[in-house]
């Protein structure tokens, strides 16, 4: 069935699919974090109002729930604790060199015809052009992944973690109508004390190295060879052990 | 009747295109608080120009003489090929849009040319630069334009458009795609900021200016009436291939007149629109055009896989 | 069906007490005891099932069958003899001063927290919960390995949240194209259900389920610590304290190879091609084969039985994906004896460290002589673990080398080359730590290895004979995985 024949809230969500995408890739370019932040904001707000259109249009008032617990937590919570932590950290004022924009940016567009092409055979058996925006979502989290490989700085990936989870969000409202209320709260909670213990984790990290660059979180490897015991955690163990003899 | 019309067609381009331009200096200076000179300056501007005498340096070949003609011609052969006011013009009918990309890439070869023609360090500096960004601008354009042909199952713009309008109110997200991009690429061609400032002669940041530093005269008039004419000839892809409303269907005198007052219309707020943005923006270092072209060819790409992928039947 | 919500709702409980009296002297002690109700609550819900069969709470929420009966006993086992090592070593480390009340607090309701979201992944019948259960059991734990607050620890921790967070995001793709395929044969509200989804796994499309499964085993299978998605587990499992890495490595990982078996039951139904079962092989094989290679490099002990958990993990993916009566009974009891003996070990390796001051294993030396119950604690620890008989882990080895001959014969070499190398591997680390020069001032310390004893009699009572209820119990759940019991 092509677009035309559809109605118009057909239309409406597969525009929004598009838009949703869209916003990936514009964060997969950022180098500052404040503007990565805003998109990302900007993704929930347009999942929001995905979600409303869909509860609409297929009059599911589960949905509308949805809507809200997406509004408070991806658009207005999280980006605000994010901005709060770039801030702090002053890491406002540093732009991520990415060398290779263009590349990522064309890796990215690689990602969208691979999920569409592993979604294919769904797409093919069950029915409307709906579904399609299943590829859509499926290549926001992939592309959520790429976005995490590539930056170094913790603000970063904790960006691209949340854009994973609206994909599977947007996945969640558009292939099924949302999930059981129960599953949805549950997955919003989760997501909720992830947000929290990021937060701590951002707290506890600079604390330690004193940046938000996970390049500099290098001492547990393989190799392992520059890895001292002073650093071990029992080490003062042994020299309490001492002490007491 | 046809053939006259597309005619008339024409000579509207031309008459039309230096009063965007003013139009588009008016509300620059608006925005910036100054006093703008008048609606009709642009067209005393040329006039002036067509009076003086060209001065032309002594090794300049031929073809810095005749590049300026060239120029004027292909971007108004160009211009034969959009719809302006009606589709199903003959003109547009007898040739599609990657004919009118040819016809542009055309004009940019001979300024370049021209540019490179003196032997100055401006002219060859400015003639690299625009190469630059043509080549990457160009697949970009293709690109956009590639999406409304796979939508509309033609090249041919007349056809692509009826059948844009024939749809009615669609919301494709292949559309939404193609027209960023569109106006990104359009940005970068016409030599706007945030890709290239058209006001100022400093080395570091000129790239068309650049080029026609060394012209002069009636050389001049046209060149700049054609950079005018390739910007409306922009302005005028955008607003009829994706907000085609307005365009006349059939030849009759009111169809015609409406569709008059629709592309005006549509120009007058596009005008704004870039007027608001050269205002706001700053304009980007060079390096960083390649990056930002090629964001305007992935979005094309994106806009030709949602149409693939959202849109199209299977 | 009260013995199911008392299950749950004593932790639901400990969470909260914890985290208000977490940090008073006696509550390591509580701890044990609300561990023991759980544990009673666990054998009388186990009773029950025994007798009555397949439980199913009335709204459809909870299911309790012969398959999660015996893990939800033996994760409360576990639970309860890590605490009784946990009291003492938690209290030691406040006294030295490695942490304080506020970590405490963390510390004990946060360890009821991880028990309650094991509980909820085994009872639960909804899929969606389950997943938010696996979740919720990885953020418990996630400000647990980062517990003592090094920069190693940190990493370790950020690590695993990153790693175990996005692939599970994975899982709940994986579960949404479960719950789309299931909506579209009927009713979307029991859809997420396991029970009805496996009654009905035969009308579910074969194409979305094949393409969930992947989604699915990558998403929990980063849980289990299937190569390549292991790199969080040897880091999470030796910079957190020592309680931690025990329940760790003998219960989550157990838990997400639950979560793989449920979701490939329900695959197995509805496709007739053995493709989840195939995929379970090759990661299972991969991860065994990495993991015993990678054995052989480890300078720091934890991380060289992390990288062994990761190995037997690998032998009991391969075994389940193998399917047949025989290879899910061995992988049933080997879920049983590797998490018995790999809690005892990391218990004694605990103690060991403890006592040496450091996890370098260069740097431990000589610990039969300083400590006897540590040295042959770990001795016979490592014993049980690398498949020597008489312990469990030989007789559940020796049947999944059975039943791969009996499939797949030319795959028991790479079995067999593996545990020979994994041997190889632990015994060259543990040799001279335990067998080596008693350093200087190596002085013993106070250990409660009655944990570790108890565990490894079980292994050693479970290789010996295994006991009739438990025979029972494993034949039972063979049956309901496989659809043939192999006695």
């Amino acid at each position: 069935m092509n677009i035309e024949q559809q109605d118009f809230y057909t239309q409406a969500i597969l525009s929004m699919a598009a838009l949703i995408g869209l916003s990936s890739f514009l964060m997969l370019g950022q180098g500052r974090l404040l503007r990565m932040i805003f998109v990302f904001a900007w993704q929930g707000l347009l999942l929001t109002l995905t979600t409303t259109l869909v509860a609409y249009s297929q009059d599911n008032p589960h949905l509308y729930i949805s809507a809200v617990l997406t509004l408070v937590l991806k658009v207005i919570f999280i980006p605000w604790m994010l901005r709060r932590e770039v801030i702090k950290m002053n890491s406002h004022r540093d732009i991520e060199a990415l060398s290779n924009k263009v590349s990522l940016m064309l890796g990215g567009a690689g990602l969208m015809v691979f999920s569409y092409y592993v979604l294919h055979p769904i797409v093919q058996t069950s029915s409307p052009v709906m579904l399609n925006a299943l590829a859509v979502s499926l290549s926001v989290v992939l592309l959520g992944m790429l976005l995490m490989i590539t930056h170094r700085q913790a603000v970063a990936h904790v960006v691209g973690f949340m854009s994973i989870e609206n994909g599977l969000f947007f996945a969640a409202i558009v292939a099924t109508n949302g999930m059981p209320m129960v599953v949805e709260l549950g997955v919003a909670f989760d997501v909720l004390v992830a947000a929290v213990l990021f937060g701590i984790f951002f707290f506890h990290i600079r604390t330690s190295i004193d940046s938000l660059n996970v390049d500099l979180l290098n001492r547990l490897n393989e190799v392992d060879d520059q890895n001292t015991e002073q650093n071990s955690p029992l080490s003062s163990l042994s020299s309490e052990n001492r002490a007491q003899q | 009747m046809n053939w006259l019309l597309a005619v008339i067609q024409i000579i509207l381009f031309i008459s039309l295109a230096p009063l965007l331009a003013g139009w588009l200096k008016w509300c620059k200076c608006y925005l910036q608080n100054r006093k703008a000179p008048s609606l009709l300056q642009p067209y005393r501007d040329l006039l002036k120009l067509t009076h003086k005498q060209p001065v032309v340096a002594e090794q300049a070949s031929w073809i810095f003489t005749i590049s300026p003609y060239i120029i004027f011609s292909a971007t108004v052969l160009a211009a034969t090929v959009v719809p302006l006011i009606a589709v199903d013009l003959p003109t547009s009918a007898s040739a599609d849009v990657i004919v009118m990309v040819g016809f542009f890439a055309f004009a940019r070869f001979f300024l370049a040319l021209a540019g490179l023609d003196i032997g100055t360090a401006f002219g060859g500096m400015g003639s690299s630069r625009e190469m630059t960004i043509s080549s990457l601008a160009e697949p970009a354009m293709l690109m956009a334009v590639f999406t409304l042909s796979i939508a509309a199952s033609t090249t041919n713009l007349s056809v692509a458009i009826s059948h844009v309008l024939d749809q009615g109110l669609v919301l494709r997200p292949s559309f939404a795609f193609a027209l960023f991009a569109l106006i990104l690429v359009a940005i970068a061609e016409t030599g706007r900021v945030p890709v290239d400032n058209p006001v100022t002669h400093l080395e570091l940041t000129m790239i068309h200016e650049a080029m026609i530093l060394e012209y002069s005269g009636r050389h001049l008039a046209l060149i700049e009436w054609a950079s005018q004419l390739k910007l409306m000839l922009y302005g005028v892809l955008i607003a009829n291939i994706f907000f085609p409303w307005g365009i006349a269907r059939s030849f009759a005198a009111e169809a015609l007149a409406y569709g008059l007052l629709a592309i005006v219309c549509k120009l007058a707020l596009l005008a704004v629109l870039l007027a608001l943005s050269e205002t706001l923006l700053a304009k980007m270092r060079l390096f960083r055009v390649p990056e930002y072209l090629s964001f305007a060819y992935l979005l094309g790409l994106l806009g030709l896989l949602s149409h693939i992928i959202l849109e199209a039947a299977r | 069906m009260i013995a199911a919500y008392l299950v749950l709702l004593i932790p639901l409980f400990g969470i909260v007490f914890f985290a208000v009296t977490g940090h008073k002297k006696d509550t390591g002690k509580l701890n044990i005891q609300l561990n023991a109700i759980s544990l009673l609550a666990t054998i009388w819900l186990a009773i029950n099932v025994l007798n009555k069969g397949t439980i199913i709470s009335p709204d459809q929420a909870f299911l309790i069958d012969p398959f999660n009966v015996y893990l939800i006993v033996l994760t409360a086992f576990v639970g309860l003899t890590t605490s009784i090592f946990s009291a003492p070593y938690m209290a030691h480390e406040k006294d030295i001063g490695k942490l304080n009340d506020k970590r405490l607090k963390l510390y004990h309701s946060m360890y009821q927290g991880f028990m309650l979201a094991m509980y909820l992944v085994l009872t639960t019948n909804n899929m969606g919960i389950m997943w938010v259960a696996m979740e919720g059991a990885t953020l418990a734990t996630v400000l647990l390995v980062s517990l003592y607050r090094t920069p190693e620890s940190i990493e370790a921790a950020w690590k695993y949240f990153i790693l175990c967070g996005v692939g599970i995001a994975q899982a709940l793709f994986g579960t949404i194209l479960l719950y789309y395929a299931a909506a579209q044969i009927g009713n979307s509200d029991n859809a997420l259900l396991w029970s009805v989804l496996y009654a009905n796994a035969d009308k579910l499309n074969p194409d979305i389920l094949e393409i969930a499964f992947v989604f699915l085993l990558i998403g929990y299978g980063t849980k289990i610590g299937l190569v390549p998605l292991h790199n969080w587990l040897p880091d999470a499992h030796s910079e957190g304290p020592t309680p931690m890495s025990a329940v760790l490595s003998g219960l989550l990982l157990n838990d997400a190879l639950y979560a793989v078996v449920r979701n490939k039951m329900l695959v197995d139904g509805a496709t007739h091609s053995n493709m989840a079962g195939y995929l379970m092989m090759g990661f299972g094989m991969l991860s065994f084969l990495v993991a015993v290679l990678f054995l052989h490099r480890q300078k720091d002990i934890k991380r060289l039985f992390s990288y062994s958990s990761i190995e037997h993990m690998g032998m009991m993916t391969f075994a389940f994906g193998m399917g047949g009566p025989l290879a899910t009974f061995a992988a049933l009891l080997h879920m049983t004896v590797h998490s018995l003996t790999k809690s005892a070990i990391f218990v004694t390796v605990g103690y060991a460290a403890q006592l040496a001051g450091t996890q370098r294993m260069s740097k431990i030396r000589g610990l039969i002589k300083t400590q006897p119950k540590i040295g042959w604690g770990l001795l016979i620890g490592t014993i049980a673990i690398a498949g020597f008989p008489p312990f469990g882990v030989f007789t559940s080895e020796f049947l999944v080398l059975l039943a791969t001959m009996h499939s797949y014969p030319w795959l028991t070499l790479p079995l067999l080359l593996g545990i020979g190398i994994a041997f190889a591997g632990l015994f060259r680390h543990i040799q001279p730590m335990v067998y080596g020069e008693k350093p200087e001032g190596q002085r013993p310390i106070k250990a409660n290895l009655w944990p570790v004893m108890i565990h490894l009699a079980w292994v050693l009572w479970l290789g010996l004979s295994i006991p009739d209820f438990l025979a029972n119990w494993f034949s039972q759940a063979t049956l309901l995985i496989s659809g043939s019991t192999p006695l």
